[in-house]
């Protein structure tokens, strides 16, 4: 699986080059996001823009992601089509995830926190 | 022109293997194309359809040695979808489906959940599961309500 990294500081944005994240490819995603944030990134944005399907395997690979960056650190969510905002919304990981309906508005909160 | 009931069913099999339920939802949202689905309802049925196809290609058939097929049953019923899915794989656990409780997101954070998010999703819009095998055959069949507009 392809992701794609950009870094605006200090955020690294970590983009999904693929139409869904579902059983097919959910360990090779787990792999990916893995590597991707090794060095060790505080906040790291998932474009999820290009995504129009998850699945209970996608979801437990985004957790785990996050999971293995550790509590210290922020995963958010980006870009989410409709149907993969339900799914988060249905299991409730809206609520451990902070999501964002833009790339853009992600990175408005994220680089500019308040004082 | 009247319209009259018509029969309409979408009936194929797949091989199991990873990208089988890939594969056997878009045979199935392909066979439901003159439905016209609104996004609700595709929604519901990928969500759910994906869950089972997983289901059964995981833990029906775990030695990817070992692939079967997995046959899929969608009829129109009156208010939406009557599916059956079998397979010759393992046998449920408990010869029943699992609860499906909701998952719990209130935990530490080492502790939030990785999986068991399949059965919750199913159950929140497949109805009347039921589950049966037959001999060596597994069959699961629920109903899954949808917004018919088909014209005859």
């Amino acid at each position: 699986m392809e992701l794609s990294t950009k870094t605006v500081d200090p955020v690294l944005i970590v983009s999904v080059n693929e139409d869904r994240i579902d059983a097919a490819v959910a360990i090779e995603f787990k792999d990916a996001m893995r590597a991707e944030t090794l060095d060790e990134p505080k906040i790291v944005v998932l474009d999820l823009s290009t995504v129009n399907f998850i699945d209970s395997s996608g979801l437990g690979a985004i957790v785990a992601s996050m999971k293995h960056m550790g509590q210290d650190r922020t995963l958010a969510l980006a870009g989410l089509t409709p149907t993969v905002d339900k799914v988060f919304r249905l299991t409730r990981m809206d609520t451990v995830f902070s999501l964002f309906a833009t790339l853009e508005g992600a990175l408005e909160a994220l680089c500019n926190p308040p004082a | 022109m009247s319209s009259q009931p018509v029969s309409f069913c979408v009936t194929f099999s797949v091989t199991s293997g990873v990208f089988a339920a890939r594969k056997a939802l878009a045979k199935l949202l392909d066979g439901l194309a003159p439905l016209q689905l609104d996004s609700e309802d595709a929604d519901s049925i990928k969500m759910v359809l994906a869950e089972v196809l997983n289901n059964i290609v995981e833990h029906g058939y775990p030695n990817p040695q070992e692939p079967g097929p997995i046959g899929v049953q969608c009829t129109l019923v009156g208010d939406g979808l009557d599916i059956a899915l079998t397979d010759t794989g393992e046998p449920m656990p408990n010869g029943e489906p699992p609860i499906g409780n909701a998952p719990n997101t209130n935990v530490q954070f080492a502790d939030l959940p990785e999986g068991g998010f399949g059965w919750f999703l199913i159950k929140m819009f497949a109805q009347n599961i039921t589950y049966k095998r037959t001999g060596s055959i597994n069959t699961l069949a629920f109903h899954l309500p949808i917004r018919v507009k088909i014209s005859a």
